[in-house]
């Protein structure tokens, strides 16, 4: 059974004229441990079909499975606690809350789930060293480097344990070396065994994953497993 | 989330915007304050009522010159000059027989005047009453002795000082057996009054008595009396007094219909009903003014909320992609709107307090016995208010908050 299963998805916004119709019919599957890249230009389509692949959106018509069960008529608070569940995201613009601690933003998706305290806290402080922040662990947010913001991000995706991690362009506001280090830690948590989705316009990015759904105007135009991969440890990739 | 979490959010984001959360609480603390006041200053006022007319005696019985409606005051008591009591009238009802259980029963004339003594004069109250006196006002005589019942009737220039005006215009003297002049009036001084302070809303220290008659004629010229008192024996009696005292009055005056009395006789207890409606009607009044200040602070809150969720949109979408019901961002913000509207509470309550116990200290500083009474219900009463006030005025902005489309949200700039 695969963890992401799309047959015929299609998505468009608006029900009356103008109608925009943004996904025309993907098909794919995506097995547990892997490590995609969805890449495509502006407008082709890959952040609508991350927002339907991680629970914030639903498609229009077609399948999506995940582990085996049909999620796509889900409603709003299904929706939301399969976000809390099983997935992890790590966005461009980082979005942590100001003002407040590392630990505070990474245990944030606890705050939704019924465990105790005590052990959101544990489980807070694990992933914050996962990200090698420890050092860092009550610092205030705003008092970060981007790079160190990204890595709190990361932390926040991880500290549920979910089955799938979306990095939405997640070294589009850093510097290359730093970008660098923010794609050594997707490769390693990949390498645990972590299912990661990668969405960028970036080639360079897109090249650290396994595999490349490329998007173009709703469609896919290609779906390969990465001959010329590139990994972190390579250094400097812009 | 649990509620703990909500409350843990609410006091953060507070506290890092804190000349804004100042000027929402402000709202809330003046509405709060005024209401926590106003509600003192009604229950202060009702105990000084209370207080007053208990230190009268309630088995006392009041009769005005004038008629009155069932539950309103006599025009008399409004300083209307009305010339229908006599002494005379006075002294019938303690015929035999006319008012049973009665004790006792006096009757009032009043001016002020320069008093003088010597080279040294005050301005000071003088009484025109009768011997009767003390035992109706439950008061004695310091020193000497009261006036006497055959000075009553008669011009008789004798004069009885409070304990005040004898420390003013004597000082350190003996003013027993001494000769003041009220209005070139000489009066010889016979006796000093214990002290008793403010009753029924006048400070008893500052008159002077002088029997009825003399103050009638050589004083004010008038042969009518102000009003009278009758003590009766016990409390349970006092309603068949009433009647009683209405039946000799009005055949004394010849009256057939008692929608044509001329005098009016009420008991303390009745005094208290018409002062409690009266105070209960201003109280209602005050506290519809709270309400309105209540109101304009609660719309305060309701700006200032959906400003912040104007602010946090991405916070909001951001706790949305994590797993955040919309359940979840409406008690987050509803608890947010209901600590900030709580916290001005708590800060109005305290104000409203300490303003209350500043008026209790003045108005005691005055002479008067006023209680200052901010009472657990009151507290609880602006409690429940502020959280009212929170929930409603926050529903609208965290109703709004909560709908917000994660998407949307987690893009906006």
């Amino acid at each position: 059974m695969s963890l992401i299963e799309v047959l015929d998805l299609k998505k468009q916004f608006g029900v009356e004229e103008p109608i925009t119709k943004v996904l025309h019919g993907l098909s794919f599957k995506i097995e547990k441990g892997e490590l995609v890249a969805i890449m495509g230009p502006s407008g082709s389509g890959k952040s609508t079909l991350m927002h339907i692949l991680g629970f914030l959106d639903r498609p229009t018509t077609g399948q999506f499975k995940f582990n085996g069960e049909d999620v796509s008529k889900y409603d709003d608070n299904k929706l939301a606690r399969y976000r809390n569940e099983k997935v992890g995201f790590v966005f461009q613009a980082f979005h942590l809350l100001p003002k407040t601690s590392v630990l505070e933003n990474v245990k944030l998706p606890l705050v939704y789930s019924n465990i105790p305290e005590k052990e959101k806290i544990k489980k807070a402080e694990k992933a914050v060293k996962a990200v090698h922040l420890e050092h860092r662990m009550h610092y205030l947010s705003n008092k970060l480097s981007g790079g160190e913001k990204q890595r709190v991000a990361i932390a926040r995706a991880l500290v549920n344990n979910p089955d799938i991690i979306f990095a939405d362009e997640p070294t589009g506001n850093l510097d290359s070396k730093t970008g660098a280090q923010i794609m050594g830690i997707i490769e390693a948590l990949n390498n645990e065994g972590k299912t990661i989705i990668i969405v960028t316009h970036e080639e360079d990015t897109a090249k650290h994953a396994k595999r490349i759904i490329n998007l173009k105007d709703g469609l896919i135009i290609s779906d390969d497993v990465v001959k010329d991969r590139r990994y972190a440890k390579d250094g400097l990739y812009k | 989330m649990t509620i703990t979490h909500a409350f843990k959010y609410a006091f953060n984001n507070l506290r890092t915007n804190k000349t804004r959360t100042f000027l929402t609480l402000l709202g809330m603390v003046i509405g709060i304050s005024s209401v926590i006041i106003i509600m003192a200053l009604g229950a202060g006022a009702q105990s000084l009522i209370l207080n007053q007319i208990a230190d009268v005696g309630s088995n006392l019985v009041g009769i005005m010159p004038g008629g009155s409606e069932e539950e309103g005051p006599p025009a008399s008591v409004m300083g209307i000059t009305i010339t229908t009591l006599k002494y005379e009238d006075i002294m019938d009802l303690t015929i035999q027989g006319n008012v049973s259980h009665l004790e006792a029963v006096t009757a009032y004339v009043r001016g002020t005047a320069n008093v003088s003594w010597k080279n040294r004069s005050i301005d000071a109250d003088f009484t025109g009453t009768t011997s009767s006196y003390i035992d109706v006002e439950s008061t004695d005589v310091e020193d000497g002795r009261f006036i006497l019942p055959e000075e009553e009737r008669t011009t008789a220039r004798v004069a009885v000082l409070g304990s005040q005006v004898a420390n003013d215009l004597f000082v350190n003297e003996n003013p027993i057996g001494e000769t003041i002049k009220i209005k070139r009036e000489s009066f010889k001084v016979v006796g000093v009054m214990e002290e008793r302070g403010v009753v029924g809303f006048e400070n008893q220290d500052t008159q002077i008595f002088i029997p009825i008659v003399a103050v009638q004629k050589l004083l004010l010229g008038i042969n009518h009396v102000s009003m009278a008192r009758a003590r009766i024996d016990s409390e349970e009696n006092v309603d068949q007094a009433v009647e009683e005292i209405k039946m000799t009055l009005r055949e004394a005056h010849n009256i057939d219909d008692p929608k044509q009395d001329d005098f009016t006789v009420r008991s303390a207890n009745q005094a208290l009903e018409i002062l409690g409606t009266v105070t209960s009607a201003l109280n209602y009044f005050l506290a519809a003014i709270a309400a309105i200040s209540l109101i304009v602070g609660g719309v305060g809150i309701m700006n200032i909320m959906l400003v912040a969720v104007n602010e946090r949109i991405k916070e909001i979408g951001l706790r949305k992609a994590v797993g955040a019901k919309k359940s979840n961002i409406l008690t987050q913000f509803l608890v947010e709107t209901v600590v900030i509207a709580l916290s001005g509470g708590i800060v109005g309550i305290i104000i409203g307090g300490v303003v209350s116990a500043l008026i209790a200290l003045v108005i005691n500083l005055l002479g008067y016995e006023w209680a200052l009474i901010v009472s657990p219900g009151s507290i609880f009463l602006a409690c429940s208010v502020s959280v009212m006030v929170g929930l409603v005025f926050g529903l609208y902005p965290s109703q709004r908050a909560s709908k917000l489309d994660p998407i949307e949200a987690l893009h906006y700039e």
